[in-house]
């Protein structure tokens, strides 16, 4: 097979004619990509040292390659940088948590049943972000049943709320990032063969073991992808925070969100989002390095 | 007559051992549980008899399915959702498709940054993409709108069409092809009668992806779409109020009608699998 494969590799049959092909397959999308992509993260680079224009409008800038924005900006959002990470951490740790074992079910204990469950996994997330997110504010909010039903058993006090909580936002973002982690995880779970499970079983390792020094090594691919997919967009992400949260539950999202709609501080905004960024993809370069996991899309 | 005993284990060792046979069981039904329950709660209070405000549960009703265009506003959101989404999935769709024969048929130069350029959209969060494309488009003096949202939605599609289409093309059987080429079809004969077909369900499951993740998307619609209004933002601004029971009957026919897409999907293959 291998050496098949490779034969008609070299013979050139199916990586096309050497030339222009790939090329021009590959132009109009990369096109796209940098026009509203990499052009616009160029640009930000540039708003984000611009000062305002001196007696000029609000929203009028000037380019005078002022770094010092970045320490502005980074001082004035610390809080939210703070808690935007926390939050997001904690919600890839609650996701992982919950979907973990739901993925081991449904890879190794459903047997006939597979597919209906997968699809069942994902079915929650056909409804909008949105209403899900107001959902889950409805349902733990005053008029929902689950508050009352708490006080009612003397679990939480009369004056205690659950909405507007750093908790809600987390319990959101946790819920909303769910199949980010669940099927990244299921498609390692369910590559693994099942016969070296066996093996570690035959080799008198008990249950704890076998997960510990076969499954979950085998499923770190899966761990990875799906930690990443949930943490990025929870780090970025506003509407958990502002639905679910209070005005002390803030993350950097929302920071950005406001400078750029209500206070009209491009360069902030835009020195704020370049952070962001960055602490991202060292986080996740890192991340990736460790886990040695390299080979990842 | 003796009987030999039967060694009984206690009662509690039993439950105990019950639960460890199917402690996995029990937690997936749990996880389940607390997956369907902001949904149950979105289809139940489609049929609010609520009024204004639909935050406590008034009776049953049917009028809010009867006219899903009741409340103001949420029938043109809708619209604007629908449009943004096909004509940005279709074009993600494929451009996205054209990538991923690059990257998955042929060598080339520049392969590495070509799967850097995919992988960083994916990697960057949404509110860093949405708003240094608004602070583009304003330094251009494009105003932001319908075809500004629809660029912005293209271009965050693209990579997950790539990933997905070329995962497909990963797992072809490469027999399948040197087959065709061997009965003599051409080369374009067995892209157009082989290759193709064999990656459609990739194409068109990357399609449903992209426009899910268009017909959802907040936060880069947000800075982008200026004054227009999308089924996401509509939803958002009236989030403060209690959203009309009508948002609940969009989005209860949207799981409704994705799962029976999905369902169909499935049961289509099973069919060719036999």
């Amino acid at each position: 097979m291998a050496f098949l494969q490779s034969a008609v590799t070299r013979a050139g049959f199916f990586t096309g004619k050497k030339g222009r092909l790939p090329y021009l397959l590959l132009l109009p999308g990369m096109l796209w990509l940098f026009t509203f992509f990499i052009l616009p993260i160029i640009n930000l680079a540039g708003t984000s040292t611009q000062t305002p224009v001196v007696g000029g409008d609000t929203g009028q800038y000037v380019q005078t390659f002022r770094f010092a924005n970045y320490v502005d900006a980074f001082n004035a959002a610390r809080p939210q940088f703070a808690r935007s990470f926390i939050y997001a951490t904690l919600a890839t740790l609650l996701a992982l948590a919950i979907s973990y074992p739901l993925a081991y079910a449904i890879a190794f204990r459903s047997g006939r049943f597979k597919n209906i469950l997968l699809v069942l996994v994902v079915a929650p997330f056909f409804t909008s972000f949105l209403l899900r997110t107001v959902a889950w504010k409805q349902i733990l909010g005053e008029e929902g049943f689950v508050v009352p039903t708490l006080r009612a058993m003397h679990i939480i006090g009369p004056q205690t709320t659950l909405t507007a909580s750093a908790l809600a936002v987390v319990t959101g973002m946790t819920y909303n990032f769910l199949p980010f982690m669940t099927l990244p995880l299921y498609a390692s779970l369910e590559r693994i063969d099942p016969r070296t499970l066996e093996a570690s079983n035959d080799l008198y390792a008990n249950g704890i073991t076998t997960f510990r020094k076969v499954t979950f090594p085998l499923s770190m691919p899966g761990v990875v992808a799906g930690t990443l997919l949930t943490f990025i967009p929870a780090a970025g992400d506003y509407v958990n925070a502002a639905i679910l949260g209070n005005p002390n539950t803030t993350m950097i999202g929302n920071v950005i969100d406001s400078r750029f709609f209500r206070i009209v501080d491009y360069p902030t905004a835009a020195s704020l989002s370049f952070m962001l960024m960055a602490a991202i993809l060292i986080l996740v370069t890192i991340y990736i390095r460790r886990s040695g996991t390299d080979e990842l899309v | 007559m003796s009987t030999i005993p039967i060694p009984t284990l206690p009662v509690s060792k039993r439950i105990s051992r019950w639960f460890g046979r199917n402690l996995i069981r029990i937690y997936a039904v749990l996880g389940f549980t607390y997956l369907f329950i902001p949904v149950i709660y979105t289809i139940a209070f489609s049929f609010n008899n609520s009024g204004k405000s639909n935050l406590v549960w008034r009776g049953f009703t049917f009028n809010n399915w009867m006219n899903p265009c009741g409340a103001p506003d949420v029938c043109s959101a809708l619209g604007n959702s629908l449009k943004i989404g096909l004509i940005a999935t279709t074009v993600a769709t494929i451009l996205g498709t054209l990538i991923a024969f690059a990257i998955g048929r042929h060598r080339f130069r520049g392969r590495a940054t070509t799967n850097l350029l995919i992988f960083l959209p994916m990697a960057t969060p949404e509110v860093v993409l949405g708003s240094s494309l608004l602070a583009m488009f304003l330094a251009f003096r494009i105003n932001p709108g319908f075809w500004p949202t629809v660029a912005a939605h293209v271009m965050f599609c693209i990579s997950f069409v790539v990933v997905t289409v070329k995962a497909r093309i990963a797992s072809l059987d490469p027999r399948l092809e040197q087959a065709a080429m061997d009965l003599y079809a051409n080369e374009r004969e067995t892209f157009r009668r082989v290759t193709l077909p064999l990656v459609m369900p990739g194409i068109a499951g990357a399609a449903l992806l992209a426009f899910s993740l268009s017909f959802d998307d907040f936060i880069i619609t947000n800075f982008n779409s200026g004054t227009m209004n999308t089924f996401p933002k509509f939803v958002y601004t009236s989030a403060a109020r209690g959203i009309p029971a009508q948002a609940n009957v969009i989005g209860s026919s949207m799981f409704l009608i994705a799962l029976v897409i999905v369902v169909a999907g499935q049961l289509v293959n099973r069919k060719k699998a036999r």
